[in-house]
């Protein structure tokens, strides 16, 4: 089946039930998302779907219908997305393990809301688990990035 | 030093851990000048002026022994030596560098001692010194007891100096000017007019130069990387999906494989079905691994899929099946035959708690999950006698030596790469899982292979933090605590952890009572006892290990003591506090939260401290009783380091470590039934999630020496100041964990 990644085309020869997080990792050998749980309960490997974001171990690849976006794809060091910059400039991430689902995860809260409210906030990020505990860093990047991304 | 005369003659206390078969050397051995082991296996271009550097015409590498598990470990020793060394850290690589004994850990064995840290006394020095003296001799390379910057805060430093010394002087040898007139910035010397002679030109002539055996280093007001708000090396990457953990790794030709073994730790495989996973598309083999099998397939999920497609039949766990046993056996445990010790015993309890009119409680603690983000993973490749392990871990030098062990290989035949971990809160102080991919690795050689432990494998088949019952008695008179007798049971974690490294410690187990019996409070009759329960499920070291539920205990029931002495909780402690930097912590928390102030309606703060890996660390909560349930609004936190070295990452340390003590307090534990865990994923295992994170406001005061690490000491006064905080806001004393057994949270 085909899939478009970060805007390149491929082909891939899996089973429709694979889950896209694995075909991400371990077929097209992008490793940005990450498995946490496999159930839905981490959000380690949020990527976005035509920009929303969605859990990729709980999305079966036969499902895709869209373009996916990878935080490879969101932006690179050399050219950072603000929400990027913002987790920089917080030195947001300790172990940083959770951090391209959360990155990806605020990204998507900032395109479809540009001036979240702190209970808009909580409610996109709280899927997301961050063992090390980054939350008031991650609450204040977010605020960041948004205010960051309305200026531009 | 009594009680060291009775730890067995080859016998060490680690920290939380105890390691047989030193040799005692003696000073002049100590004293010896370690082998660089970089020396080893260096290319022809490269140099290693010291064991922390490797300098190449692609650039200078800064050897950081200890691991990087999200702590900052990797940064701030590279400021380390960078400070001394006048490097810019975005000048620099940084790499675990190999196993070896010449980074011994000497403050991790100083902290397995039972003196407290608040003892400035000859005995305890001496003692502390000693402890340096026994990891340099064992060779302890250990990430762990929030001991990585107490233990290379000079050294790391002296190294850069030596280096940077000897780079001068290869720049004076070179030019023909004097020493004194040369100059070092961002990573070069500077000659008198101006110009520059880069450090990896220099490091080839430098490497031919005795190094100094003296250096001076620089003054506090000197430094430009120490003490200011920099920049993690790793920041960048771990913000753009670069940053490669043990999980990432791909070879040309590798396979991917994962295991499952019984659920019931350390119980039999009796028998097993694996016609269907056999036949599963991907799959290339399954074998046998100690306790249950690995599956090799060409992905990783397939490989997971497969696994769950074998029928096991598990034989029973070696250790009671039912929670409620694990908690009669520790209730059953506070008799004098299980007295392990009673390192705190002042004035006399008995004599004033014998009218029996004293307050009493009864405290619990549960079993937590380690769970790191990262499931645990190893990648290996047997190739001609040779056998390379790529995996995470705490303890190179243990697992090398428990490899070289099991699979009969020589050292030198053994390759260690230490990668980034996605966490590991003391979960890769163990190395099941890395045995696990070797043997799998021996039956299946000459390919790489990636094994990669699902969620449930990681939880079910954790060491967790042990569970613990406290018991306390205590009188109050004239609105002062006057008695405080704590006993607390726990199995023991130092000899379950090491019992699995076949060592054995004698004498008491420091971390039933860490936290709890080290406390600087003068209380006119004071007693902390520890009563070893009996092994039950296999445990482990947890962030902040016994101080994780002691500081509960403790703080939890001095609490209430004071609020029935009628008194004011800060204030108690404080006129019960003799030393002077903890008082000032609790002064701190105090004036941050302007503690006394009317708090509103519904509304209640709580304050707790708690002296572990000799940080004194106060903090204060504030909650609201909402219609919601109960919020926590603020945190005020400060905490005593000596010296603040990385005030950004100190920041995230101490609130990180916060939100793992209130997340794990409020709603987590660990339960077992039919022999095994009842959680086998987030979905049961809730910690705190984000809009439950309260503000937290942390201050690091420098009022002490030495200087101290952050990891860990922010952890145990969290739950206590969250219990505390609820009685002041509700009246509900809630004296077991998680909270939410007894309270609705936001």
């Amino acid at each position: 089946m085909e899939l478009i990644v970060n805007g390149a085309r491929h082909e891939v020869d899996v089973e429709d039930d694979m889950p896209l997080l694995w075909v991400l990792r371990d077929v097209l050998n992008i490793k940005g998302p990450k498995y946490g749980c496999g159930i839905a309960q981490c959000g380690a490997c949020t990527v976005h779907l035509d920009g929303e974001a969605v859990r990729s171990c709980q999305l079966a690849v036969g499902d895709v219908e869209g373009e996916i976006t990878t935080i490879e794809g969101l932006g690179t060091p050399e050219a950072l997305h603000s929400v990027q910059e913002a987790w920089i400039d917080h030195q947001v991430a300790q172990c940083g393990y959770c951090q391209s689902g959360q990155i990806m995860q605020a990204a998507s809260l900032l395109a479809d809301i540009p001036a979240p409210t702190d209970a808009q906030i909580d409610e996109a990020m709280s899927g997301n688990l961050c063992r090390c505990g980054t939350y008031p860093r991650i609450r204040a990047a977010v605020k960041s990035a948004a205010a960051k991304m309305r200026e531009t | 030093m009594s009680r060291l005369g009775k730890i067995a003659r080859r016998t060490f206390l680690v920290g939380s851990t105890a390691v047989a078969g030193g040799v005692a050397f003696g000073y002049y051995s100590y004293k010896k000048p370690l082998t660089n082991p970089l020396l080893a296996d260096l290319d022809a271009d490269q140099t290693a002026l010291t064991p922390y550097l490797r300098i190449d015409q692609s650039g200078i590498t800064i050897i950081t022994p200890r691991v990087d598990m999200g702590q900052g470990a990797q940064s701030i020793q590279a400021a380390l030596i960078a400070e001394e060394m006048d490097l810019d850290l975005a000048q620099v690589k940084v790499d675990h560098g190999p196993p070896s004994s010449a980074y011994y850990n000497g403050a991790v064995v100083a902290e397995g001692f039972p003196i407290a840290a608040t003892n400035y006394g000859f005995v305890a020095r001496n003692a502390r010194a000693f402890g340096d003296v026994v990891g340099k001799l064992m060779g302890l390379q250990i990430t762990g007891g929030s001991s990585t910057v107490p233990d290379a805060f000079d050294k790391m430093r002296k190294a850069g100096a030596v280096a940077r010394a000897t780079l001068v002087q290869a720049a004076a040898n070179r030019t023909g000017i004097e020493v004194a007139q040369l100059k070092t910035e961002r990573g070069g010397v500077v000659l008198p007019d101006g110009s520059r002679i880069d450090y990896m030109e220099l490091a080839p002539e430098a490497a031919e130069i005795d190094q100094p055996s003296e250096v001076t280093l620089k003054p506090q007001s000197a430094w430009r990387i120490l003490g200011r708000p920099v920049h993690r090396i790793d920041v960048t990457q771990k913000s753009t999906g670069t940053a490669r953990y043990g999980i990432d790794i791909e070879m040309p030709g590798m396979v991917y494989a994962t295991v499952r073994t019984n659920p019931r730790l350390g119980g039999e495989m009796l028998a097993l079905d694996a016609s269907a996973a056999e036949q599963a598309r991907g799959v290339i083999k399954i074998e046998p691994v100690t306790g249950g099998v690995a599956v090799i397939a060409d992905n990783t999920w397939r490989a997971l899929q497969a696994s769950n497609m074998i029928d096991f039949d598990w034989g029973p766990a070696p250790y009671p099946a039912e929670q409620g046993d694990h908690w009669d056996a520790v209730a059953a445990a506070f008799t004098p035959g299980l007295q392990d010790s009673r390192f705190k015993d002042e004035g006399d309890v008995d004599a004033a708690l014998s009218s029996g009119d004293g307050i009493a409680a009864e405290y619990r603690v549960p079993y937590l999950a380690h769970a790191p983000l990262e499931p645990l993973n190893a990648t290996v490749l047997f190739k001609d006698g040779r056998l390379d392990i790529w995996t995470s871990t705490q303890i190179p030098l243990f697992v090398m030596d428990s490899v070289s062990h099991f699979t009969g290989l020589a050292a030198e035949d053994i390759h260690l790469h230490v990668e980034i971990a996605g966490g590991s809160f003391g979960r890769r102080l163990e190395d099941d899982f890395v045995r696990q991919a070797v043997e799998i690795a021996l039956v299946h050689p000459n390919v790489p292979i990636k094994m990669t432990w699902s969620r449930e494998e990681d939880m079910t088949h954790d060491f967790p933090r042990p569970l613990a019952i406290a018991r306390g008695r205590g009188a109050v008179s004239n609105w002062q605590v006057t008695s405080f007798d704590l006993g607390i049971a726990s199995p023991s974690v130092t000899q379950s952890q090491t019992g699995r490294l076949n060592q054995s410690v004698p004498g008491p187990d420091i971390a039933i009572v860490a936290g709890a019996w080290d406390q600087p409070f003068g209380i006119e009759n004071y007693r902390v006892t520890g009563y070893r329960a009996p092994p039950l499920a296999p445990v482990s070291s947890w962030r902040s290990v016994g101080a994780s539920g002691n500081g509960f205990f403790h703080e939890g029931f001095l609490d209430e003591l004071i609020h029935a002495a009628g008194a004011d909780p800060l204030e108690e402690r404080l006129r019960l506090c003799w030393h002077e930097p903890s008082r000032k912590v609790l002064e701190a928390v105090g004036e941050m939260s302007n503690w006394g102030s009317d708090p509103g309606p519904n509304r209640g703060r709580g304050v707790a401290f708690t002296l572990s890996f000799g940080v004194p660390s106060a903090q204060v909560i504030e909650v609201s009783d909402t219609p919601d349930g109960l919020r926590i609004d603020r945190v005020f936190a400060a905490l005593e380091v000596g010296r603040v070295l990385d005030p950004i990452n100190f920041e995230n340390q101490v609130q990180g470590g916060i939100i793992w003590g209130l997340g794990h307090a409020m709603q987590a534990e660990l339960t077992y039934a039919d022999g095994q865990t009842e959680q086998e994923n987030f979905d049961l295992f809730e910690t705190m999630r984000l809009y439950q994170a309260p503000e937290i406001t942390v201050r690091g005061l420098e009022n002490d020496a030495p200087v101290r690490g952050v990891g860990e000491p922010s952890v145990p006064p969290a739950a206590p100041a969250l219990a505390n905080a609820i009685f002041a806001a509700t009246g509900q004393r809630i004296r077991e964990l998680p909270l939410n057994k007894h309270i609705d949270f936001v």
